[in-house]
């Protein structure tokens, strides 16, 4: 009997999206920047022009400036999103879809059918990274329009740089969330890895999320020096050198290598764990 | 943040005056605690005061001597990290106590050139007589001075007046103490400037702590400074008595006699000593003495706090001291001849605080900048109120706390009070501007009535592109008239020096207000008039300046993803699990001639050491239902596991039409299964599993939907989504998945659990009629009655081995009940019960 590519990333995509979490993401991915620009318009109102200075405290003022147009919202959409929102959709696309199959039972019947494992693996961690980073282009595409109905089409300000065309911002933007897709890689390999090693979908997704978490809280404690440029989340931020005149690679580019780096070594183990696995769920 | 920002400023305001007892930071061994001889202790005493000094050595002696003079209000332990730092770089360190403070004798005459430059005069001497200490030839030691604030204006008086000095390091210090006290922004004017209340008074604070802790009225201060002291804060005046004291002790007077190589740095964070002074003191210098190098660092910190630079301006230092004390040959790079710090041109990635950026540019272009850009200022003449009582003022900056504290205090600061200030603003700018240095304006004051001592205070605001403002560094440069009446006075002030990047679409923005905080202004209540006579701002640019230093670990960091891709490339590919490779394309086609199945000394054992299979060895034929039967935990279903590919055998071989198993092995594509119950997607319906398994399983063919449907015999629930499903539907549902495409071989793993006696009954004649068309069905079960019904061959196991196989009808020759299950019950003995479920 001849046969074809197993589990087509068409199917497989399908297969993922038709569930209801999926509607849930995009819903919370609505509904965030919703909720921000009614309580921003209707909010306690705050004086932005009493001076002081874009800075004036000495702290980056990205959320004092959401208001001055689409791109400042949808910049300071990400900023509130990634370090939570994010990491959550980005976890649960990428921890609950192999655990998910075995609870199911489902996953024993794609390896019958026969899906090799390593294309089962492969399939599923690439829809999981396609829904993913569509989670941060909806969130930043229905941002800036809801920005641009909201604060009209101002340039992008920033805090130091002054102001950046349309063009300008875009390339920025694309920049902040292609950066922003791969820190979470290394929430992504975390949850994947779990993912193959449980059956529990809410064990692998939540064992993701806590260990960003605990990263970040110890990222928090000054004490620690730098022992905290090995942690994850210390590059979180790090795109904020793309709102420079002249964009600052240092921090991207060592967050890109942590982010890449920490997600081979996951996955890696994923796979070479996943080829040897006993599959008795 | 905002917190820890302010605690930094208070601390390095403090550190920098000297106010921080820190302990003595020990070198190797630890310093040598001396009492030096000093000066005469006053005109009329010429016994000498007692100097308390701590020596540090290098490791390697002779060596040249570096002497650091403290802030004011400090004494030696307060230099005590720096002199580590500086012996660990080869230097003899002398650091004392200046007189008046800590532990040395003697009163404070604010850098006297009779007293404490005669002071560091005698630690020459003492220098000269130590053997550690380089000497370049009789009662001449190497040595150079280093200090900030107090000990910076010291080091430079002391280098004009004892040639001995061979380089100088002079940080946030004055030129001039009148202009320094008394700020007066007028280009060329020889009036009076506005007394700074708060830096003054708090400056004298600090000298007033007694020893003893007495409170007395002149503290440590030498009568003479006591009395020029209250006499200037009293009246705001100064008598020509105190004139000529105050410029005996600033650097002004004798810049000209400097020949020493001079680090001068100042702080752009500094109300108290502006850059203009840091500035006064190099063009002083270069001008006297041109062959003489000069370096100039404006820095972001200061007597305001500012940005930490601490580190780097002490290693510029000890760099200077190695080019110019020691004879290094390999001369390190010192300081270039201008560089400032960009304190807050971008925003740091590691905590999203400005970062300072730090260029440099090979000529010192002075504090006008190399050259000069005029950016048009709109506004007309405007009036504006000083109000009575001079309350309330504006606040840009005070003591110990500077601009952090009046950044948080933004509404006292840029739109200051109502009626008090006048704005004059500029377009957007057209291209990022990088202000470097002191803007000038032209402006013409005037006042309703005839007054005395006007003061006014002009600031430089960037305005963002959102409308916001900021005033850099919290700096004003105050203006002070001794008359000024309706006839306007036209001159040119001098903006606070400062550095930093407008960008474009910013506009500047000139303030002229009327009070501040900082200063002492008049009390009686006067309306002036503004207007800005050039409407524009002067604005100075350096060209020639590129960026010092930056990290570049770009690639370094880039290269840690090459290893990691090669292990993981080994882990992947050289050490994956090894698999048999179909010979060609067509291995799995139809080959008539193997068996569906054969097993051949299968074993497996589970990770915690149960044995499930052992031994187990038989051969399935084409074309029949084959019941594999055994009680529970028998190791039917891990042997079933293991023919799928779910799992590994500990040893033995499976083979399926002749083509080994494996995970993911081919020939299961000619496998339909149902394992341990059936699983499908619960958001799905019944029909849409199907449909998707199919797609999924990557099997070509004719898929038989309507047949296995049939066979499923599940009505409209078919269209029902699984997790509505009774464990009967889910099961029938299983099965149907199990036959989609019509497998060459059906395994079913207790097909008939959940179902009812019809349904049991109909699946019975599908199994058999699946059979009869050449294909194999292989069924489990534990229910002996159920597989003397349905097959016509039976492979028995027990406890993981196997007990019988062949023909149904062969086990059952020879018996007189003619049923299974007594043969069953022959062959295990008597430690079992059949047909427990």
């Amino acid at each position: 009997m001849k046969t074809k590519r197993a589990l087509p990333f068409r199917v497989e995509l399908i297969r993922q999206i038709k569930r209801k979490r999926t509607l849930v993401a995009l819903i919370l991915l609505i509904a965030l920047p919703l909720i921000v620009v009614t309580a921003a318009k209707f909010g306690p109102s705050s004086d932005n022009n009493n001076g002081g200075g874009g800075f004036g405290d000495g702290d980056l003022d990205l959320v004092g400036l959401a208001t001055s147009g689409g791109w400042n919202f949808a910049l300071t959409m990400m900023f509130f999103a990634s370090g939570f929102l994010l990491l959550i959709l980005v976890a649960m696309f990428t921890g609950d879809t192999v655990a998910s199959e075995a609870s199911w039972s489902t996953l024993r019947y794609l390896l019958i059918a026969p899906v090799p494992r390593r294309r089962l693996l492969s399939v599923k961690l690439a829809v999981a990274l396609l829904l993913s980073f569509i989670s941060i282009v909806v969130l930043v595409g229905f941002s800036y329009l809801v920005g641009l109905i909201a604060f009209g089409s101002g340039n992008l300000s920033t805090p130091t740089a002054g102001v950046f065309s349309n063009s300008e911002a875009l390339w920025r933007m694309s920049i902040i969330s292609v950066y922003i897709f791969i820190t979470l890689l290394f929430a992504a390999g975390i949850a994947f890895l779990l993912s193959v090693l449980t059956d529990v979908p809410l064990g692998a997704v939540g064992g993701a999320v806590v260990i960003v978490i605990v990263c970040n809280i110890l990222d928090a404690i000054d004490a620690l020096g730098d022992l905290r440029q090995w942690l994850p989340t210390d590059y979180g931020s790090a795109w904020i050198g793309a709102l420079n005149r002249e964009i600052d690679w240092t921090g991207m580019s060592r967050g890109v290598a942590y982010s890449v780096v920490s997600f081979i070594v996951f996955t890696t183990i994923a796979y070479w764990r996943f080829d040897r696995k006993d599959i008795t769920s | 943040m905002v917190i820890a920002r302010r605690l930094f400023a208070i601390g390095s305001a403090l550190l920098l005056s000297g106010l921080v007892i820190t302990p003595a930071a020990q070198a190797a061994g630890g310093p040598e605690s001396l009492r030096i001889s000093g000066g005469p202790t006053s005109a009329l005493d010429q016994s000498p005061v007692e100097l308390d000094a701590d020596l540090y050595l290098p490791e390697k002696i002779p060596a040249p001597a570096v002497v650091l003079a403290h802030g004011f209000g400090g004494d030696k332990s307060g230099s005590a990290a720096q002199a580590v730092k500086l012996a660990q770089a080869g230097f003899v360190v002398l650091s004392y106590s200046a007189r008046g403070f800590g532990e040395s004798t003697g009163l404070i005459s604010m850098n006297s050139p009779d007293f404490e430059v005669a002071d560091a005069s005698r630690l020459i001497d003492f220098l000269a007589q130590r053997s550690e200490v380089t000497q370049d030839g009789a009662n001449d030691p190497r040595v150079g001075f280093a200090g900030g604030s107090y000990g910076g204006a010291l080091a430079l008086l002391v280098a004009g007046y004892d040639k001995r000095v061979d380089a100088l390091a002079s940080d946030i210090t004055w030129n001039d103490l009148e202009s320094s006290l008394f700020g007066q922004s007028i280009q060329g004017s020889t009036q009076l400037g506005v007394y700074k209340n708060l830096w003054t008074g708090f400056f004298f604070s600090v000298g007033l702590r007694n020893t003893d802790g007495k409170v007395t009225r002149c503290g440590r201060f030498s009568p003479q400074w006591c009395n020029a002291y209250t006499q200037s804060a009293t009246t705001a005046q100064i008598t020509e008595g105190n004139r000529a004291l105050m410029r005996e002790s600033s650097p002004i007077s004798i810049t000209d006699k400097i020949t020493a190589p001079s680090l001068i740095s100042g702080g752009q964070a500094d109300s108290l000593f502006p850059l203009a002074q840091t500035n006064a003191n190099a063009e002083q210098i270069m001008a006297a003495s041109p062959q003489t190098p000069v370096s100039v660092l404006w820095h972001g910190m200061g007597h305001d706090g500012g940005t930490n630079e601490r580190d780097r301006l002490e290693t510029s230092i000890i760099n200077w001291f190695k080019k110019y004390l020691q004879e290094d040959p390999e001369s390190p790079a010192v300081t270039e001849p201008f560089e400032v710090t960009l304190t807050s041109g971008e925003i740091s990635v590691q905590n999203n605080q400005p970062k300072p950026t730090v260029i440099a540019g090979a000529n010192y272009p002075g504090i006008f900048g190399s050259e000069q850009q005029s950016v048009p200022v709109l506004g007309p003449p405007q009036q504006i109120l000083s109000p009575a009582g001079a309350s309330p003022a504006a606040i840009s900056s005070i003591p110990g706390f500077g601009g952090s504290l009046a950044g948080n205090l933004g509404s006292f600061l840029s739109n200051s009070f109502p009626g008090q200030s006048a704005f004059f603003q500029s377009q957007p700018l057209d291209a990022a501007t990088e202000i470097i240095g002191s803007s000038q304006v032209e402006i013409a004051f005037a006042s309703d009535g005839a007054v005395n001592d006007a003061v006014f205070f002009l600031s430089l605001q960037v305005v963002g592109a959102n409308g916001r403002a900021s005033l850099p560094q919290g700096l004003v440069a105050p203006v002070r008239f001794d008359a000024l009446g309706p006839t306007p006075q036209v001159v040119t002030v001098d903006l606070p020096a400062i550095a930093l990047t407008a960008n474009a679409g910013d506009s500047l923005r000139l303030v002229v207000s009327t009070t501040d905080l900082a200063y002492r202004m008049p009390l009686d209540e006067r309306l002036y008039t503004v207007a800005m006579t050039q409407n524009a701002i002067i604005v100075p640019l350096v060209t020639g300046l590129t960026p010092v230093g930056g990290e570049d670990a770009t690639f370094a960091w880039l290269l840690i993803i090459i290893p990691v891709l090669v292990i993981a490339g080994v882990i992947l590919f050289v050490l994956r699990p090894r698999e048999p490779k179909p010979l060609h394309e067509n291995a799995y086609a139809d080959s008539m001639s193997d068996p569906p199945v054969v097993i051949e000394d299968l074993y497996k054992t589970y990770k915690g050491g149960y044995q499930a299979v052992k031994g187990v060895s038989f051969e399935v034929p084409r074309g029949v239902v084959l019941g594999l039967l055994g009680p529970n935990g028998a190791g039917k279903t891990t042997t079933m596991r293991m023919m799928m590919g779910l799992i590994a055998p500990t040893q033995g071989e499976i083979t399926l039409f002749g083509h080994p198993v494996f995970f993911g092995s081919p020939v299961l594509s000619r496998v339909g299964a149902l394992v341990e119950g059936a699983g499908f997607l619960p958001h799905l319906s019944g029909r849409e599993n199907l449909e998707i398994y199919w797609k999924a399983s990557g099997r070509v063919g004719e898929p038989y939907f309507e047949e296995v449907l049939e066979i499923a015999d599940l009505g409209t629930a078919i269209d029902r989504k699984v997790k509505a499903y009774s464990q009967g539907m889910r099961q029938r549902l299983g099965i149907a998945q199990a036959m989609l495409g019509k497998p060459d071989l059906l395994v079913l793993d207790e097909p008939t659990n959940g179902l009812d006696p019809p349904q049991i009954k109909s699946m019975r004649e599908v199994m058999k009629s699946y059979a009869e068309t050449g294909r194999t069905v292989i069924v489990s079960s534990h229910m002996l009655s159920e597989v003397e019904q349905t097959c016509s061959h039976v492979v028995v196991m027990h406890r993981g081995q196997l007990i019988a196989t062949g023909k149904v009808a062969d086990l059952l020759a020879g018996r007189s009940g003619g049923r299974l299950e007594d043969v069953f019950l022959d062959m295990i003995g008597e430690d079992l019960t059949v047909g427990q479920s």
